[in-house]
């Protein structure tokens, strides 16, 4: 198939960046966004142009690494799932294409479609951890995790960072991302006894770095490439306001 | 900690008991069970009594690794030929997927050895890079890459022709059983093999490090 693209091409964070038009042909269906990416690279440097420079690693959507918003959605049009595992057959022959950057003031245009994303990095280095010792080792199931709990605290965990979600957001918020966060470790027994110290933190962390806050759009739920459910932001409001409420006793 | 002061090496990258092997759970495992019970009493502890001294850039080392690492970056950069760094990179890795994959043999591993020094000299003849070393260059960053995949590649080669055995996930074909098994020969190889780089195109040196079995005993190791 043959695509016209439309890419944000920008130098530097101090460059002024701009949309530029690229054509690229006989794309197979069978590769990935990322892979039709390489194509046109592979032509750029041959032609003596600067290549589009774009985050990736695993290229299996576990790393969270792809950051581009594809005609208006973080990843592209497919649900739940990152731009590495989207294939050409969701777009049609001569379809146009337009490819930007995740979009927000705390992530910072490193390159073309490279974003610095260590807002996130700063979020969890707040309190995203459990510093409790707890000696060697437990025999399994020692410690009893229902259920329930194991299997919310999974979904949370299943967040990659990515950022689709602030990126989603009309108020540029990075409320899933850090609740999911709070989630994966508040669930567990594990993770009680800094619960308080870290929901503080780690929400207010998000604060200075100048992300927005939520008002229920949901735009991040439907972006976010692991489906991470926006129950966590409700919850973290919730734990974040009785641990402000209380905090005096501390 | 690794025989250089400070630098210390765990999880998948340990080296001890799972051998040489990396595959899929191995690797996994060992990163777990690393971070678990070997990390929070090394590292922690290290960096707890350590002088961390401030490093001057003007040191004699720092300026030669400085110089070291720009002169590749403009040798790179000055090829100004004609083909991508990803060309490279699929040519020398259609050539190792095909004659130094999990199962090789003596012939292909001379043929990898004649042929990963004439890739590696037409990279350095006709790769072509855009940009400049003083910006994000991801194409840079590809080059310097499969630079250093077309040095090493040569030593596993030699590291897979030398080990003239099959053991785990080295298969050498003139070594198996007559139901297709990986044949060991203990008596000969029973070493690990660290190989010393003598420079590029130079032939890598063997120092065998011995593998003494004291409470174990060396067994054959089947699935069937």
């Amino acid at each position: 198939m043959n695509l016209k693209l439309h890419i944000w091409r920008q130098k530097n964070n101090k460059a002024n960046g701009a949309f530029e038009q690229y054509a690229v042909s006989d794309i197979s269906e069978d590769m990935s966004f990322l892979e039709m990416l390489d194509v046109l690279n592979e032509d750029l440097i041959v032609e003596g142009k600067d290549p589009v420079a774009f985050d990736h690693d695993c290229r299996e959507g576990i790393c969270g690494a792809c950051s581009m918003t594809i005609n208006g959605n973080p990843h592209g049009p497919e649900k739940a799932t990152t731009a590495c595992q989207l294939h050409m057959r969701k777009f049609k022959d001569g379809q146009e294409v337009y490819i930007e950057p995740f979009r927000n003031k705390s992530f910072p245009v490193i390159r073309d479609l490279v974003v610095n994303r260590s807002a996130l990095d700063r979020i969890i280095e707040s309190g995203g951890y459990i510093s409790v010792k707890t000696g060697s080792a437990p025999d399994a199931n020692d410690i009893a995790v229902a259920k329930s709990k194991a299997d919310v605290a999974m979904d949370a965990a299943a967040c990659i960072g990515c950022g689709a979600c602030v990126a989603a957001c009309p108020n540029g918020a990075a409320m899933l991302f850090t609740s999911a966060k709070l989630k994966h470790l508040n669930v567990l027994p594990q993770g009680q006894a800094e619960k308080k110290k870290r929901t503080l933190a780690m929400v207010d962390q998000m604060d200075k770095e100048g992300f927005g806050s939520c008002t229920n759009h949901y735009e991040c739920e439907a972006a976010c490439p692991k489906s991470i459910s926006v129950e966590f932001i409700s919850e973290m409001n919730f734990e974040y306001a009785k641990a402000r409420a209380t905090a005096y006793r501390d | 900690m690794s025989t250089l002061e400070g630098l210390h090496v765990i999880g998948e990258a340990n080296f001890s008991d799972h051998g040489a092997n990396r595959l899929g759970a191995s690797a996994l495992m060992q990163g777990l069970a690393d971070g678990y019970f070997v990390l929070p009493y090394t590292i922690g502890n290290y960096l707890a009594k350590a002088e961390l001294k401030k490093i001057d850039a003007d040191t004699p080392e720092c300026k030669a690794t400085v110089k070291e690492v720009e002169d590749k970056i403009n040798k790179l950069i000055n090829v100004n030929g004609t083909k991508t760094p990803s060309y490279f990179h699929r040519k020398l890795g259609k050539l190792m997927w095909d004659k130094v994959g999990m199962a090789r043999n003596e012939a292909g591993l001379k043929h990898a050895l004649e042929e990963i020094p004439k890739i590696r000299e037409e990279f350095w003849k006709d790769v072509k890079i855009s940009g400049t070393g003083a910006e994000y260059n991801i194409s840079l960053e590809k080059a310097s890459r499969v630079a250093d995949f077309l040095e090493f590649a040569e030593i596993m080669a030699y590291d897979a022709l030398d080990r003239d055995e099959s053991a785990g996930a080295h298969f050498r074909e003139e070594h198996q059983t007559p139901d297709g098994e990986a044949k060991r020969n203990d008596d000969d190889y029973r070493y690990v093999a660290a190989w010393e780089y003598k420079g590029v195109g130079q032939r890598p040196e063997l120092h065998k490090e011995q593998l003494e079995f004291e409470n174990v005993k060396l067994a054959v190791r089947s699935y069937k």
